[in-house]
């Protein structure tokens, strides 16, 4: 038997996005644009995309350029963070390094990826690495850094050498942090590849609604684009929460909301 | 009545002094303790006398400013899976089940025979049935069973226990005093147990050292003389208590 | 010697970028020396300043829009479960669509310029500040809340007195990590939108004769001013009255 705060919890989004469409709608009518699309449009559009079969091909480039670039930075990123995190002086020496690299925006890389990798694939993989490397590296040695100092000692009481104690306690014991990192690096690897293919590439979603643009003025193209990249980015991070539910993890998450 | 020789545990002209920004803190002074195998001992002193801090140089967490000690005639110099040390609280590695915290320090045994001490000790502790729950499921009381399931898995020689009940409510604190008496009944162990509670004391231990305030030293050593289980209307065991809280300074009247 | 290792670790990568640079094969990548000379080419002509105070200006501009209104737009929907309830999935849908990606429909509602700039950036800071800020509600211990309603104080003066001053420590990281955000989008929107400012220099720098030299130089400023918006913010964190909210 559905209670009532059950039937809000799906009445009230859906009801206040029927009414956003709705409002949408309506404001296309009466401002008489041409140009911007409206909820039809947009939807008919789509259907036109995957009628010509390019839907699946973009969706489908751009998820295997987050895939590589993605891919790199976890398998760089998460050993290079348990050592910083592990050695203090490590983490005192590249920390600066890190500080200031941070703030450059991946795609200010452009320049000097498509130098070094040219006009390939390498290139936004290169730049959605940059992008997703720094928070996993940081989330992960702060998951070190911040393993009780009690556990450490209940390893060592055991009788566990340091590389025992680094795999059966330091990791499982950061590996809650590690995840929230892996997961605001996979929400930024996909904001980065989107943007990356509108400068570089000529495939993949960002191509798409950079494209839809330019080859035409077809903005129902460029919403019905927009859409599908919030989706599938929705997607994503409904996706990397569930690890967090694991219950081997689940215990570091204790009192957080979104 | 002395400890019989040779002694378990032998506590030598330990001293211990902390560096701080400011001056150096002097936390324990020549303390000398000897504890013989299979007793139990309670180390008795208010917070921050430095009963702790005793309890982590036995165990071979922090080095002694000077003295030494020895377990089995051989210097402490670190630690040791054969004297494993229980703690307050949070001890227990939240992302291993039950059966995981209690195997963690059996990776060397072959998969049968770990099975089977998992087992064992799983049942001793009063764990039976919850060997796939996480300890985020389980009670205050619950976890620091299975803490001393883990301690106990690995058949160590000693155990530290520093103030394990102490963030349990009162009642679940009674419960787990006898549990602790059963579990000691089944596999007899030296345990040295710190606490700031005299009831404790007294309900649990063959002798009492009482530790006086910083710079701590022994002011003196209470044999409780009373058979298991205690009685505790019995008049022998309000005079020990008595006598306890007369050595800690404390009034007999709120 | 603590404080030393910084420094050699930056040293060692200077030096492995002298290296790097002496031993390629296009000849176009610069070495550091190249680069500090081109930030004072950069700094004589004037461009420098210029292009700084036009991406900070936009920031600015784009950032502290986005404060005013998302910060008490999301104190709201966490006050006010239902509102939550409501727009949350609205929110989580349009936040993982990159700023950029919007940069055809500002350009046609704002034109090629500032405002579109702005307009990007302040979508970009919007949305994390406005969950944050629904959370940092949501995560006000109900025991203070349960204090002021006991004291009386309406719903305002609970909004204001209670739980305003409980989320401010949250509020504050939000407010670093959207700003640190809002300077990477300005960048890359620069890179696509606009006619000035450092994300246009690095790509003009580029399409305009291969000066790698002032890209790196724009690169580093970049850097190097994101740096310090970040630390003055983390001043913010560690006034007194707001230590209370980071645990010890």
């Amino acid at each position: 038997m559905p209670t009532r705060s059950d039937v809000e919890r799906v009445l009230l989004p859906v009801g206040t996005a029927a009414l956003a469409v709705l409002v949408w709608a309506l404001a296309v009518r009466f401002s008489h644009t041409n140009v911007f699309p409206s909820p039809l449009r947009v939807l008919l559009g789509l259907k036109e995309l995957l009628g010509k079969g390019v839907l699946g091909h973009y969706v489908g480039d751009s998820l295997r350029r987050v895939a590589t670039g993605y891919f790199l930075a976890l398998v760089i990123g998460i050993p290079a963070g348990l050592a910083l995190g592990w050695h203090p002086a490590l983490a005192s020496a590249f920390n600066p390094v890190i500080q200031m690299a941070r703030p450059i925006s991946p795609l200010a890389w452009m320049p000097l990826a498509i130098l070094w990798f040219g006009v390939s694939e390498a290139a936004p993989g290169f730049l959605i690495f940059l992008g997703a490397f720094f928070p996993i590296v940081v989330s992960a040695m702060n998951g070190v850094k911040s393993v009780p100092a009690m556990y450490l000692q209940a390893g060592r009481n055991f009788g566990l050498s340091t590389p025992r104690l680094l795999a059966r306690v330091v990791f499982p014991a950061a590996l809650p942090q590690i995840l929230v990192g892996l997961r605001i690096a996979l929400g930024i690897a996909w904001i980065v590849v989107v943007a990356a293919e509108m400068i570089a590439v000529d495939s993949g979603l960002g191509y798409l609604i950079i494209d839809s643009r330019n080859a035409g003025k077809r903005y129902d193209l460029v919403v019905a684009g927009m859409l599908l990249i919030g989706v599938i980015g929705l997607a994503l991070d409904m996706v990397a929460r569930r690890f967090e539910k694991l219950r081997t993890v689940r215990w570091g998450f204790q009192g957080e909301s979104a | 009545m002395t400890a019989p020789a040779p002694s378990k545990v032998s506590v030598q002209g330990v001293s211990m002094r902390f560096q701080t920004d400011g001056s150096p803190i002097e936390v324990l002074t020549s303390i000398d303790l000897d504890v013989a195998d299979g007793e139990f001992v309670c180390i008795l002193g208010p917070s921050g006398c430095g009963k702790s801090t005793l309890l982590n140089i036995l165990g071979g967490f922090l080095k002694a400013t000077s003295g030494q000690v020895l377990i089995d005639g051989q210097p402490v110099t670190g630690p040791d899976p054969r004297r494993i040390f229980v703690f307050q609280e949070r001890g227990v590695f939240p992302w291993l089940t039950v059966e995981g915290n209690v195997a963690f320090g059996l990776f060397r045994l072959r998969p049968t025979e770990k099975a089977e001490r998992i087992a064992h000790y799983v049942k001793l502790v009063g764990l039976s049935g919850f060997e796939n729950a996480y300890p985020q499921e389980l009670s205050g009381g619950m976890k620091q069973r299975l803490e001393v399931a883990r301690a106990l898995a690995v058949n160590p020689d000693v155990l530290f226990l520093d103030e394990p009940f102490g963030a349990l409510d009162s009642i679940t604190r009674l419960v787990m005093r006898s549990e602790l008496l059963r579990i000691r009944r089944a596999e007899k162990k030296t345990i040295l147990f710190v606490t700031h509670d005299i009831d404790e004391s007294v309900q649990l231990a063959d002798r009492v050292v009482v530790m006086s305030t910083r710079p701590a030293t022994i002011r003196r050593i209470v044999d409780i003389d009373m058979t298991h289980p205690r009685d505790l209307s019995a008049p022998r065991y309000n005079e020990l208590r008595d006598l306890l809280l007369g050595e800690i300074g404390l009034a007999h009247k709120i | 010697m603590k404080r030393l290792l910084p420094f050699s670790a930056i040293a060692a990568l200077v030096a492995v970028w002298f290296w790097a640079a002496h031993h390629q094969t296009s000849g176009l990548f610069p070495d550091p020396l190249q680069v500090l000379l081109g930030l004072v080419e950069l700094l004589r002509r004037g461009l420098l300043l210029k292009y700084v105070v036009a991406s900070l200006f936009r920031v600015s501009w784009g950032y502290l829009l986005a404060v005013v209104t998302a910060i008490p737009i999301g104190l709201l929907l966490g006050w006010y479960r239902r509102g939550e309830q409501a727009l949350n999935p609205l929110l989580q849908l349009l936040r993982p669509i990159s700023p950029l990606a919007w940069i055809p429909i500002s350009i046609l509602w704002f034109g090629v310029g500032d405002v579109a700039a702005i307009f990007l950036i302040f979508l970009a800071s919007f949305l994390p500040l406005a969950v944050a800020s629904m959370n940092a509600v949501r995560n006000v211990p109900p025991n203070l809340l349960r204090a002021g309603r006991n004291f009386g104080l309406s719903n305002r003066r609970i909004l204001t007195g209670v739980i305003l001053p409980a989320s401010l420590p949250q509020l504050i990281v939000a407010l670093r990590i959207s700003l640190g955000v809002a300077w990477l989008v300005v960048v890359a929107a620069e890179m696509i939108a606009v006619n000035s400012g450092l994300g246009f220099l690095i790509v003009d720098a580029r399409n305009a004769g291969n000066r790698y030299d002032l890209v790196v130089a724009g690169m580093v400023m970049i850097g190097l001013i994101g740096l310090v918006l970040d630390v003055s913010i983390r001043q913010l964190e560690k006034m007194k009255a707001l230590k209370w909210g980071y645990g010890s």
